[in-house]
């Protein structure tokens, strides 16, 4: 094997990071310390990848400590997202250990001159055959791992694994089970103090004027801070604050104009907007076609959507002047490394004056307001050099200022022969990109970068390749065997809302749009919904996902009931991660209900069966609420449902009861868990919707409100 | 910016009569958290609507959030601190662990609150009865069956004691 080949084969994230030590370090104390570019976010992955360096390495899980990402002393893995961790710093972390293990018995091997195969390795005891015995520990070395990564050793075969595939418990919820702080809002350090901001009225708005003497009179505050239309406060306590931006948020004045669109009319407004239009995927049929005898075409809708996690975004930061300017910031960013490149962007600072660290959050499900409040931190902190700042958002300004996911609208059409079977399909979407990440923008990416002196918005996102799992387009490309098919993207260039990344992205409603429009040919043909796929589906694995869940919800058996019904949605995840085939039932009288939720998975080899089952679940019940309660509103001026009851989701009197089959891995590699039941379950509960009263629902979200909308006059 | 020091206050919290400096209309929410170092009570919308930061006034789950220090000048407050131990754990948090009915955690602490609250009134309560219960405590992250799971798991095992 050359090196060129080595280099090709290693994981990217180690191509990235080749130095061994980088990622792992054997302590004598008998701890396995792993530093992972990956952060955690609600989903469990610092276990899963502890559970496969413990695998590799052969030590018990316990052993392992999974460093915070931070910069400078992580490997640099960019963001955290796309239910890629697995993929990309699991398969790094595999041959980093792989290696390591490796180096450790070859140090016993010379030592005790016995060949390295001899050797066993049991909780990091290494015994030689003769019954001699050394550990891990007692070799411990940072020397022996200072080296680039080979290639060269052969991680063990997945038919070995104990530990991969274990449900081992996750290592973070005993701490915040018992309380013991591990969020970034409960950092402590002595003299900390506490900073709020005073975001603008309304989109666009400009400040006229603030008299801050009121604010500066309060005891125990220590700063107000004004930068073009930036506002923020420092005090020593918390209530303090508190009341502070409520005071200089009284005594400012803005200029405010209309600067958002219709919301009664905001599929009109996407579909009207300025936009670039691209072909993203086109086949024409091979040889003759078919000749149609029907045409049909449907648009589907789906709302803005908001992040609302249940803890705001909170960040600390700490500047300090005695040797020039540094600045610390803990934030529960996605990706640490792009956020201090756009904070020195931002501070005008180079990046080795700025530190960030990863600390943990409320559930991330995208890009959310954590690199916003990043900023918010720091621009408090600049005022008071030498002393930490701690910024929380307010709900009304998580709600209301974070990232959304983007609005848009779907239009498909498609020829049919005479069975009914699809001879061209042409898939069209409009809406705003979903990739406004620090980094991925041209002017910096954070809100109050926006929001200063001479600061530049954000521009509409761009639209990632479909090679790298596409944006607006994710899921766009049917997975079906049409002979034919064209899939075109309207990127809107302008932004009234901030738009980026939301788990899933497209894949939302294109699935939605496909799914509904596969059951509404089916039921223009005459023809079962699951026998319809079937008969376009050639992929086995996705087949077989089907057919599991099919089997599993009693598809076949079911009793049709008044304002009861039951509805399939499928599709593979970014058309090249997991499977995913969602059987709903819903009761639809006064409102619709989700009454529960069949869900057959094949992500291939699972790492943590529990971790991935919590997952695929929890990823079912968040789409349910989006599918069935969830829309940003907004006037002309502002978005409006900034509290839990303009922006309501589901409770728990309103979770479906949810059954998650995990199909075997069957020697696949593995593929993210995170974002694969989204697209289907929306689709599903559309086509339950359908089949409980004959009403075909197109826009989300499904208030009894859009049902009536949908009816036919 | 005055030197002036902020009025003494008293609570009792977790069976503890603490005095704290801070106006009578702070919040309670911010006197466990930052005056007294109990971080298991979390902010989660500071309008009384998500449940996040539940603490159990003379036995009742209340938000903590929208309670001003005035209001519990002469109650009993409970935090999930004062539920159990990190060794003895309330059974509530012990069946949340055993479960794994968590992913992100944050909204854990106002859950298991207001669990031990149901669990206290009605020591055999069916799903039903726990969903009721727990309809003020809001989860993003859709660990709701396993929650309910969880306090189910929990009321049986302290029926069987």
């Amino acid at each position: 094997m050359t090196i060129h080949d080595v280099e090709r084969d290693l994981p990217l994230s180690l191509q990235a990071n080749p130095r061994l030590a980088d990622w792992l370090s054997i302590l004598p104390s008998g701890v396995v310390e792993v530093r992972s570019g990956k952060v955690e976010l609600g989903q469990g992955v610092l276990t899963a990848l502890a559970q496969i360096a413990a695998e590799e390495l052969d030590v018990d899980v316990a052993r392992i400590r999974m460093t915070a990402a931070a910069t400078g002393t992580s490997p640099d893995e960019g963001y955290t997202a796309g239910s890629l961790s697995i993929q990309h710093s699991g398969a790094a972390l595999r041959q980093v250990s792989a290696e390591a293990r490796e180096i450790y018995l070859s140090v016993a091997a010379a030592y005790w001159q016995v060949s390295v195969d001899s050797l066993v390795v049991d909780d990091g005891m290494i015994a030689a055959p003769d019954g001699r015995t050394t550990t891990y520990w007692d070799l411990a070395d940072d020397l022996l791992l200072d080296r680039p990564v080979t290639g060269e050793t052969e991680p063990k075969p997945t038919s070995s694994y104990h530990v991969v595939g274990a449900s081992v418990p996750r290592i973070d919820l005993p701490d915040k089970l018992a309380s013991r702080p591990r969020y970034a809002h409960d950092l402590a350090f002595a003299g900390k103090l506490f900073g709020r901001i005073v975001r603008p009225p309304s989109r666009g708005a400009r400040l006229l004027d603030v008299d801050t003497e009121p604010t500066r009179a309060l005891a125990g505050v220590t700063a107000v801070v004004r930068d073009g239309n930036f506002l923020g406060v420092v005090a020593e306590r918390e209530e303090v604050a508190l009341a502070a931006a409520d005071r200089l948020r009284a005594d400012a004045t803005w200029h405010q104009h209309p600067t958002l669109p219709d919301e009664d009319d905001l599929a009109g407004f996407l579909t009207s907007a300025p936009a670039e239009t691209s072909i993203l995927a086109e086949v024409h049929a091979d040889g003759v076609p078919g000749s149609a005898v029907n045409s049909y075409e449907s648009s589907y809708h789906r709302p803005y959507l908001a992040h609302a996690a249940m803890g705001p975004s909170s960040a600390t930061a700490l500047a300090s002047n005695a040797d020039g300017v540094r600045l610390d910031v803990w934030t529960h960013s996605q990706g640490v490394y792009r956020l201090r490149r756009e904070l020195a962007r931002a501070l005008e600072l180079t990046k080795e004056q700025i530190t960030v660290r990863h600390v943990e959050g409320s559930g991330c499900y995208g890009h959310n307001g954590a690199d916003d409040v990043a900023l918010d931190a720091a621009l408090l902190a600049l005022a008071v050099p030498g002393q930490p700042v701690q910024v929380v958002w307010s709900r009304p300004d998580e709600l209301g200022w974070a990232p959304y996911g983007p609005a848009a609208v779907v239009r498909i059409a498609a020829d049919v022969d005479a069975d009914g079977g699809v001879l061209s399909w042409r898939h069209e979407i409009w809406g705003n990109g979903h990739a406004t990440r620090p980094g991925f923008t041209r002017a910096v990416g954070l809100l109050a970068a926006t929001e200063r002196d001479g600061g530049e918005e954000i521009e509409a996102a761009g639209e990632p390749s479909l090679a790298h799992g596409g944006g607006a387009g994710r899921n766009s490309v049917p997975g079906y065997a049409f002979p034919a098919y064209r899939v075109v993207n309207n990127r809107l260039t302008v932004m009234p809302l901030r738009t980026s990344a939301l788990r899933s992205l497209g894949g939302f409603v294109n699935v939605f749009a496909i799914e509904s429009f596969m059951d509404e040919l089916a039921t223009a043909a005459g023809r079962d919904p699951v026998e319809y796929r079937l008969a376009h589906l050639s992929d086995p694995r996705g087949r077989a996902v089907i057919e599991a869940v099919v089997r599993k919800s009693g598809w076949a058996k079911w009793s049709a009931a008044d304002s009861v019904g039951h509805g399939i949605g499928y599709a593979r995840y970014k058309n090249s991660s997991a499977y995913c085939a969602v059987v709903a039932e819903v009761e639809a009288i006064d409102e619709v209900r989700v009454r529960r939720l069949t869900i057959a998975v094949d992500a291939g080899l699972i790492i943590n069966p529990d971790g991935a089952e919590n997952q695929i679940e929890g990823g079912a019940i968040q789409a349910t609420s989006w599918a069935c309660k969830e829309r940003v509103r907004f006037n002309d001026l502002t978005v409006t449902s900034d509290t839990w009851e303009s922006y309501s989701i589901l409770r728990f009197s309103e979770v479906p009861t949810v059954d998650v089959e995990l199909l075997p891995g069957d020697g696949n590699p593995p593929l993210g868990v995170g974002e694969a039941a989204q697209g289907p379950t929306g689709a599903a509960i559309g086509n339950a919707i359908c089949d409980a009263l004959g009403v075909r629902v197109r826009t989300m979200p499904f208030t009894r409100e859009q049902i009536v909308t949908a009816m036919p006059d | 910016m005055t030197d002036t020091l902020p009025p003494r206050s008293t609570v009792l919290v977790n069976g503890r009569r603490e005095e704290v400096r801070t106006e009578p209309d702070t919040a309670l929410l911010y006197v466990l958290r930052n005056h007294l170092g109990l971080k298991g009570t979390r902010f989660g919308c500071g309008l009384g609507s998500c449940g996040s930061c539940f603490v159990l006034l003379d036995g009742e789950p209340a938000y903590s959030c929208d309670t001003p220090m005035w209001a519990v000048a002469d109650r009993e407050v409970t935090t999930v601190e004062g539920l159990g131990t990190p060794e003895r754990p309330h059974p509530v948090a012990r069946a949340i662990v055993d479960g794994q009915a968590a992913q992100c955690g944050y909204c854990i602490s106002g859950i298991v609150i207001a669990a031990a609250a149901l669990l206290a009134d009605n020591d055999d309560p069916t799903e039903a009865d726990v969903r009721a219960a727990l309809d003020r405590n809001l989860c993003r992250c859709g660990a709701h069956n396993r929650i309910v799971r969880a306090v189910l798991a929990a009321a049986a095992e302290a029926r069987a004691k």
